[in-house]
């Protein structure tokens, strides 16, 4: 108990505590203005420019990024790959942290935040893309809040609850996956409904089924990406468990990524061929979707491959960060940056610095409550109580 | 001659007009909404708009906007290309053309869809296209998430952005209030010049084609409106390609909703396939894991059988064998016994017989 004390009391000095609390500082700072001035005080937002970084970041990278939770339940609940098991809550938390930040991002970016409810109360606008998004974000919230209440529930001792909570797990899975498959294809799908604004190379009838393929690719990446990471902040909190099966998850999941980048990159081909945008690739946007699919989709995929051949982990978490950050490329490309992509340069958006902190401060939060939570619960480790119970 | 020539024009006509009931015909086998038959529209011929602004202030009286940064009267905004905002709902822009001495003026507003992206987007059903053609906006349930100005393919839809508690989408409203009261919208009221045409848009629509067949020389032959994105309720005319002035001619002929349909249709399709096809992969990890386990429990209990009878045959040799050991040895003790036996009274016997040896 005392060496746990120490411990703490020796990270609250640390560089990134610094950095951390100057970001929260600036955060709070800049949320007071955006909600007594109004989004144009701290935005670069406009009428040709309606959604910016708050949306092309905070909600269509964040959801793709938190798409781990159903990844790995679904792989170790309903596809068998028990021998992961121990991959399953920190993937569950990151997972809900993910949405409930961009829940709680989104609420900056909406005119009347406190109006949220109001698509399911007053106006079920049906027709819209968005209103599927926004019903199956949240029912999707409340499911891996209650994928993630054993751990809770461990950690404050109300075992009969979390027994309840543990019959579940199969139902609430297969829920996740289906309302995961929806939302995350619907993000795609919002920007169907304007094909004169984003770039022909990106725009594709089949934008729902590459936005929900490669969110399992983002959801792979990303849990081994935290698993690394993890690995060197938390390893004190981790039991032999979870470090046993680590380095096979990193195979079993690097092997997995690979498969669907591949399946993900042959679609991608199959709708330029479909759009039949082949002189487009010449022109500077053109270079620059090469750069996306060549270098974050198909050098990723071979890099996977040959990772997993060798059984090369290092080659494989390096990767990884290669996948990942072509995720967030495409979602920015699609909402941001190949978006209104006629417009001359003066009415193109680029993000202010304020945008730029709230996002940073999204980012931060979602650290520090990982951070407090993997410390705390038995997220790393089984907690003993409940050894057999999953 | 001349009458001859009258009465061909007559069956170009009749051609002309068999020519579009087979259009309607078919366009009616295809579901796409035409339109309210009643509504109402605008038409906009360029060619006669002098770019004074007239509509520009009257739109700014008429819906009691604030007053603009330059007078209505400045025209030297015009060199400027401006877009709606939340304080101008209607604009008009002047466009260098090419072949022509004076610059060709376009009015730009809401178009009044007729199968609006802005309400086929809005997930609170904040936009309604009315009967009589305006497509209106409800303040009181908008969320403003502006994906109505995502969705709009003409860029109309403006937001306040500087109001803090109650932001709204702001647009040209066709002035449904005034059309209410039997008005005329204002800018069409306020036009000196007649570029602005106020009313059933299956009228205009004629009314535009008359215009071109009389000034085929004056003319593109196209409406825009006609069709572009299903149609729109506000139609133009022009001189010049409309690219020219700054109007889209790649937006297609599918209305916004049919964008997305497809999309929506396949959300059935995932609730109710999805949970069946998962249920299943479990259903058959639980069979695996089970016949696995069975597999496990059974090898386990031969293992054990195996492991008895050994031990069993085992035993039973150390007992036959220490049984055996047993016999051995008391056959042995009972051949000792029986030889001492024998020892014994065969030494008796030589003492027995003493004389024999003296
Ligand atoms: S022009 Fe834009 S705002 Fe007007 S009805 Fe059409 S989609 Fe809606
Ligand atoms: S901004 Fe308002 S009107 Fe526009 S789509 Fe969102 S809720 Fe609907
Ligand atoms: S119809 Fe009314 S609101 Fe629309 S541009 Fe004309 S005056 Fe303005």
């Amino acid at each position: 108990m005392s060496g746990e004390q120490k411990a703490e009391s020796r990270t609250l000095l640390t560089p990134f505590n610094l950095i951390a609390g100057i970001i929260l500082i600036a955060g709070l700072i800049v949320t007071v203005i955006r909600f007594t001035k109004g989004l144009s005080s701290v935005t670069n937002l406009s009428d040709y420019n309606p959604w910016g970084i708050w949306i092309g970041f905070d909600l269509m990278v964040g959801v793709a990024l938190a798409a781990g939770g159903y990844v790995t339940s679904a792989a170790v609940y309903l596809f068998g790959m028990k021998k992961f098991h121990s991959a399953v809550r920190p993937a569950i938390l990151t997972g809900f942290l993910g949405y409930f930040f961009v829940v709680v991002a989104l609420n900056y970016d909406l005119g009347q935040p406190w109006r949220l409810p109001y698509p399911f109360i007053v106006g079920w606008g049906t027709t819209s893309l968005l209103f599927e998004v926004g019903l199956c974000v949240a029912l999707y919230l409340t499911v891996l809040f209650l994928e993630f209440s054993p751990a809770a529930l461990e950690w404050l001792g109300y075992s009969k609850t979390r027994k309840l909570a543990g019959r579940l797990t199969i139902v609430l899975t297969i829920f996740g996956v289906v309302l995961s498959t929806l939302h995350q294809s619907s993000l795609g799908a919002l920007f169907l409904i304007a094909p004169s604004k984003l770039h022909p190379l990106w725009y594709s009838p089949y934008l729902p089924v590459y936005f929900f393929v490669s969110s399992i690719v983002a959801g792979l990446s990303m849990v081994i990406l935290e698993g690394t990471l993890s690995h060197k902040f938390f390893h004190h909190s981790m039991d032999k468990t979870y470090l046993g099966e680590h380095d096979p998850l990193t195979l079993g999941f690097g092997r997995a990524a690979a498969l669907v980048l591949a399946g993900y990159f042959t679609i991608k081909m199959v709708g330029l061929a479909a759009g039949n945008h082949w002189d487009l690739l010449t022109t500077p946007y053109g270079l620059w979707y090469l750069v996306e699919v060549i270098g974050f989709v198909l050098i990723p995929c071979l890099l996977y491959t040959v990772g997993v051949r060798d059984r090369n982990l290092t080659l494989i978490r390096f990767t990884s960060v290669l996948a990942v950050a072509g995720i967030i490329l495409n979602r920015l490309n699609v909402s941001v940056i190949a978006f209104n992509w006629h417009l001359p340069f003066s009415e193109r958006y680029v993000p202010s610095f304020q945008e730029v902190v709230i996002t940073v401060f999204m980012v931060t939060l979602i650290i520090l409550s990982f951070r407090f939570i993997v410390t705390r619960m038995p997220i790393f480790h089984e907690h003993p109580d409940y050894k057999d119970s999953h | 001659m001349a009458i001859s020539r009258r009465r061909f024009l007559t069956w170009i006509g009749a051609a002309g007009a068999g020519l579009s009931t087979v259009n309607t015909a078919q366009a009616s086998t295809l579901t796409q909404f035409k339109g309210h038959p009643e509504g109402l529209g605008v038409l906009h011929d360029t060619t006669r708009c002098v770019g004074c602004r007239k509509c520009e202030e009257a739109c700014n009286t008429v819906n009691d906007l604030p007053k603009p940064d330059r007078a209505f009267q400045d025209m030297s905004v015009l060199e400027n290309k401006r877009r709606t905002t939340t304080k101008a709902f209607t604009v008009v822009n002047s466009y260098p053309v090419g072949s022509q001495d004076q610059p060709v003026f376009r009015k730009i507003q809401c178009n009044h869809c007729l199968e609006p992206a802005c309400a086929s987007a809005c997930f609170v059903r904040a936009f309604k296209k009315r009967a009589d053609g305006a497509v209106v906006y409800d303040p009181s349930v908008c969320v403003g998430c502006r994906y109505c100005m995502v969705a709009c393919p003409f860029e109309i839809p403006t937001y306040e952005y500087d109001n803090p508690l109650t932001p709204k989408v702001l647009k040209c409203t066709f002035c449904a209030p005034r059309i209410e009261k039997g008005l005329l919208p204002g800018c069409v009221e306020s036009c000196p010049k007649e570029a602005l045409t106020f009313g059933k848009r299956n009228d205009l629509i004629t009314l535009a084609r008359k215009r071109i067949a009389r000034h085929p020389d004056r003319y593109i032959d196209h409406i825009y409106g006609e069709t572009e994105m299903g149609g729109t309720s506000w139609l133009g005319l022009a001189g010049v390609a409309f690219k020219d002035l700054g109007m889209r001619e790649d937006l297609g002929t599918t209305p916004a909703p049919a964008l997305t349909s497809g999309a929506l249709s396949v959300v059935p399709m995932v609730v109710g396939l999805w949970p069946v096809f998962l249920a299943g992969m479990y259903g058959m990890t639980v069979r695996r894991e089970k016949i696995a386990a069975e597999e496990t429990r059974s090898e386990i209990a031969q293992a054990v059988k195996e492991t008895q009878t050994l031990a069993d045959e085992k035993m039973a040799k150390a007992l036959e064998k220490a049984q055996a050991e047993k016999r051995t040895a008391l056959e042995k003790a009972e051949k000792e016994k029986e030889q001492a036996l024998k020892d014994a009274m065969e030494s008796f016997k030589k003492e027995n017989e003493p004389g024999e040896e003296e």
